[in-house]
């Protein structure tokens, strides 16, 4: 069995390296009609092939090559801002042909030709509102025709003859991801092979022998001796690995197109089309839900709580987050994940998304409806019953990332009286942020105006959509398993657990009862709750244990080594009962 | 405001200086040469196995102390001078009481046999016993364990945690049979081999061997065979640690003695948990009482005695609970290895050997008596109504769905354990009633 656990580990780290190690391996060759299928615009890709000397040459490093083409993009921007834009010498002409009134025809300065027509009509486009304004001086006027002169800079002729920000961003990827060449654009299912096939071959074997280690029970042993999950060096390189992932998949997508041209081949087979980079993320999340399942499972094959609920977060990844809507992008329908819930899924009310709803005849109607049926039914309906883990812990991706690639990690969550008052302020600050923010958006929707007392809405939803979407959910959330524990975004970001807390704490029929007066105190569902209640502080006095973040994962209960913790749905009254310890019959006392 | 001052920081002296803090403004001084902050002693076996560190077996976080104004000391107190209500502290120099609490807990029995205290042989009591065991077992082959208690099979779990080969030396014919009936002693020994452990009935330690340099080398048993080994743990019972006081003239018998208010012979001198005798025990309990409830209960008690409010030592239905290796056990009521007199029991065991339920009821009456559970659990709430209601067998069995307290989607046996009954039982018929759950429905 050691051999078998070893030769899987063996397999697993060879196909983790090959993985890692095609990040870097691909050649890069940039050819002209890569540059016309990416541009749509030939004048572009005249001046792109003028300013670089990526054209068909072979780059051997990522790095050197999005490098190249970032260095292209400004030497283009320079160049037609040089051409396009309003000199300074021209300003000062302008500032000079009028007196202290500003007039529109002193534009002719700037000359007659194509050029000098194009300077006059985009001053025209946004200096038109300075005709005929008055100015106490000349620096005045200077001051305030400048200014005009670097918004046309930056919103316009970047936006129109060079690249903007945008435009920079997504040709930086969508270049890279076809100028690659080498082993893996040339044979992606052989590399699926060499990387996912052999971790998962690997994974598994060394998994399965785990059913041979022992009469099914608690298998804890040596978690906070070990290197992994008592934040070792195993644990801290983990940590640091998940963190770059997740900082390259959503700032720097650019880097990993290897990583994404080798899943194009199931991506093909799923939608019909090539794999982007959140493809790549779901196939991983699924595949590390599907994986880590099974090693959950056996791990707590005795408990068949534990069994019916992992099972249940390994469907909903698979079926919900990660088959159907990539189906229906086949079937040419929107994309939809029908487990999705806002404000979790933040951008359920964006104009794209809803006009997409819209759009998209009954079924996208059907959708819609289904979403805020969700909202405003589905959550307050099943946590009343039962509790918020219907959602958390049974169906949530998050959750299921959590409860099983994260498993080896929950004893690493905060216990302390510090970390709850934290907690509670940060999670119920970003549901306000998220419904002010998608307040915002709608306002914008229905009314057309982008600014609400001078927030644009579009930036509250972009800085939404980095720092908690991005940033929180994502590089936090998963990138701090092994160092913070398995839940920090559901614990301390996650606006639909806030929500569905609320309902838990005041109004459901969920509770964990403590069992009469058999608590010892040990402090194992304390320190195995992952969202850091301390469980034990309730337990010993005899109360029933009803919080706004408990997730129901039901953990406490299977460590507990007394039997004195049980997830209950029940009658509401007694629910939030008094301290009472059965046994003591000399004394009637709160403990 | 008095000074009350409790030695010993286990979970008697902690919960008497909790209650005492809720009920009054007294000066509080708990102290303890073991550890500064009070830690659940139940979890020693998870830090060794590594389910736990230290700091998750403390219940309440440090600052607690403080916030709650308990003066905690940490120091070994040398001797009482009931006299002048006086402490001799070690380092600290003399502490002045009003009032004492003596929670000072037990110690490992050791009878005196040879080489016991050799290198390499320890009890599983306190935290410098798991510092110790923690340094001795470090890549060793084997470990003896000498009793086969509660301890001792957490110190075999512990050690089968690391991979270290165990024998178990256990004077009775089967494990822990001092305790539970005949069954259950026989369900658990099976457990404790199906882990591994060598385990040895009818087994007594003869001798510890020495190796050239004082260290553990083997042990020798009564019937003269040799166990090469590199650890010895003692775990046969523990007795009350009481040497400290009986020199200070605190009348002692094997504990403390203490009378129904927990009063020692001295005044304003209290003995609770671990270390306390009772004079008269209370009907069907035993004068030393040596486990957390029993402690947690005292701790109550003097608290409210101390406040003013003289309160007498009345513990409720007897409650206790554990686990062997995978397997949990709770207990309600009073289940004696032999049954006594005017005593009948129904035994319930499950195919796969790991699950059994063993009811004792009055012969006459069919009171129901007590429960020894083992793989399910029960609602401690609705067996204390039922002892206290004096319900019968036929109650219980008929409502034992509803004294269920296992997770959800667990197989349920009510219905087994009723026709198990019934097919012993011909006099009268027990049917199962309250709600199913819902696999029970879905699985007919």
């Amino acid at each position: 069995m050691k051999a078998v656990k070893l030769l899987g580990l063996v397999l697993f780290i060879t196909g983790f390296t090959i993985f890692n190690a095609t990040f870097f391996t691909a050649d890069y060759r940039l050819n002209e009609t890569i540059l016309s299928n990416q541009f749509n615009d030939e004048s572009k890709v005249d001046i792109f092939k003028k300013h670089t000397d990526l054209v068909d040459k072979s780059v051997g490093s990522n790095f050197d090559f999005v490098n190249g083409l970032g260095e292209t993009f400004r030497k283009v921007n320079d160049e037609q801002l040089e051409k396009f834009g309003i000199s300074k010498g021209e300003i000062d002409a302008i500032v000079n042909a009028n007196n202290e009134i500003f007039s529109l025809s002193s534009l002719s300065v700037l000359g007659d030709d194509e050029i000098g027509q194009y300077k006059q009509k985009t001053f025209n486009d946004y200096g038109g509102w300075l005709d005929g304004r008055s100015f106490d001086s000349k620096e005045d006027m200077q001051a305030q025709i400048s200014n005009v002169v670097e918004n046309i800079k930056k919103y316009q002729i970047v936006n129109e003859k060079g690249f903007d920000q945008y435009q920079v961003k997504d040709l930086k990827y969508s270049l890279t991801k076809a100028s690659s060449t080498g082993a893996v654009a040339s044979n992606p299912s052989f590399f699926i092979l060499l990387t996912y096939v052999l971790c998962i071959l690997g994974a598994m074997l060394y998994i399965l022998p785990k059913l041979q280690d022992g009469p099914p029970g608690i298998k804890n042993d040596g978690i906070f001796h070990s290197a992994m999950k008592n934040t070792g060096w195993l644990g801290i390189l983990t940590g640091v690995f998940l963190i770059i992932f997740y900082i390259v998949l959503y700032f720097y997508p650019e880097y990993m197109t290897n990583w994404i041209i080798m899943v194009d081949p199931v991506s093909q087979f799923l939608k019909g089309s090539d794999a982007g980079r959140f493809f790549l993320y779901g196939f991983i999340y699924t595949l590390c839900i599907l994986v880590m399942g099974v090693r959950m499972i056996i791990k707590y094959r005795h408990s068949k709580y534990q069994v019916i609920r992992t099972f249940s977060v390994m469907f909903f990844q698979t079926a919900f987050a990660f088959l159907i809507p990539e189906i229906l992008l086949r079937l040419n329908q929107p994309y939809f994940d029908f487990k999705n819930i806002w404000p979790l899924d933040y951008d359920f009310f964006f104009d794209n998304e809803l006009d997409t709803l819209l759009a998209n005849g009954s079924l996208g109607i059907f959708m819609l409806g289904w979403g805020i049926a969700l909202i405003i039914i589905g959550v307050p309906v099943f946590v009343y019953f039962f509790g918020k883990r219907w959602y958390c812990s049974w169906v949530c991706g998050c959750g299921g990332l959590a409860e099983t690639l994260g498993d080896p990690y929950r004893q690493l969550s905060d216990k302390s009286l510090k970390a709850w008052k934290v907690e509670r302020w940060m999670i119920h600050a970003v549901l306000a942020f998220a419904i002010v923010m998608t307040g915002g958006v709608l306002y914008t929707y229905w009314t057309g105006s982008s600014q609400i007392i001078g927030l644009s809405t579009y930036d509250v939803r972009s800085v939404y959509g980095a720092w908690i979407g991005a940033g929180f959910a994502g590089v936090v959330g998963t990138g701090f398993y092994p160092l913070m524990g398995n839940r920090v975004w559901c614990r301390f970001g996650c606006p639909l657990a806030a929500y569905l807390g609320i309902v838990q704490r005041f109004k459901s029929r969920f509770r964990i009862t403590t069992n009469g007066g058999q608590c010892i105190s040990c402090g194992n569902c304390s320190t195995y709750c992952e969202m850091g209640i301390d469980v034990r502080w309730y337990a010993q006095r005899g109360q029933n244990i009803v919080r706004s973040s408990c997730v129901g994962c039901g953990v406490c209960s299977s460590v507990c080594p007394r039997g004195v913790l049980n997830l209950e749905n029940g009658d509401t009254e007694g629910r939030l009962n008094e301290p009472l310890l059965i046994g003591n019959d000399g004394v009637k006392m709160s403990s | 405001m008095k000074h009350i001052v409790i030695i010993g920081n286990g979970i008697s002296g902690i919960t008497a200086a909790r209650h005492l803090r809720k009920q009054s403004d007294h000066d509080i001084t708990v102290i303890s040469a073991e550890s500064e902050y009070f830690w659940s002693r139940t979890a020693l076996m998870y830090i060794y196995m590594g389910h736990m560190k230290k700091e998750h077996t403390q219940p309440y976080e440090n600052w607690f102390w403080k916030k709650n104004k308990i003066n905690l000391i940490h120091d070994y107190v040398k001797s009482v001078n009931h006299e002048n209500k006086k402490l001799k502290l070690d380092k600290k120099g003399d502490l002045i009481y009003d009032v004492l609490i003596l929670a000072t807990g037990a110690k490992p029995n050791k009878f005196g046999w040879p080489g016991q205290d050799l290198e390499g042989v320890s009890g599983m009591v306190s935290q410098q016993d798991l510092e110790y065991i923690e340094k001795y077992t470090k890549n060793i082959d084997r470990g003896v364990i000498v009793g086969g208690g509660l301890i001792g099979v957490e110190l075999a779990e512990m050690l089968a945690s690391r991979k270290i080969n165990v024998s178990m030396l256990v004077r009775e014919e089967q494990f822990w049979n001092n305790v539970l009936p005949e069954q259950e002693a026989n369900l658990i020994g099976n457990h404790i081999k199906e882990h591994h452990v060598d385990l040895r009935l009818q087994s007594e330690l003869k001798e510890i061997v020495a190796d050239e340099n004082g260290r553990v080398k083997a042990v020798l048993t009564g019937d003269g065979k040799e166990i090469p080994c590199q650890f010895v743990g003692l775990t046969a019972g523990v007795h009350p640690n009481i040497e400290m006081v009986k020199e200070s003239g605190i009348e002692c018998g094997r504990g403390i003695l203490v009378n129904e208010y927990l009063e020692t012979s001295i005044p304003n001198v209290y003995a609770i948990g671990d270390c306390a005798e009772r004079r008269t025990p209370v009907p069907g309990r035993v004068p030393i009482e040596q486990v957390w409830y029993t402690g947690r209960m005292m701790g109550e008690v003097v608290a409210k005695t101390i406040c003013g409010e003289k309160t007498e030592y009345l513990p409720g239905h007897w409650f206790n609970s554990a686990k062997f290796f995978d397997i949990e056990y709770q207990t309600y009521g009073r289940v004696w290895n032999k049954l006594k007199e005017n005593e009948s029991e129904f035994y319930w065991e499950h195919g796969s050997g790991k699950i059994a339920m063993h009811f004792i009821y009055a012969t006459d009456t069919k009171k129901f008596l007590g429960v020894n559970s083992f793989g399910i659990r029960l609602r401690h709430e609705t067996f204390d109504q039922w002892l206290k209601e004096e319900a019968d067998i036929y109650t219980v069995l008929e409502n034992l769905r509803a004294a269920n307290f296992d997770p959800e989607f667990y197989k349920r046996y009510e219905v087994e354990v009723a026709d198990a009954f019934n097919s012993q039982h011909s006099e009268r018929q027990v049917s199962v009633k309250g709600k199913k759950s819902l696999l029970e429905k879905i699985l007919g």
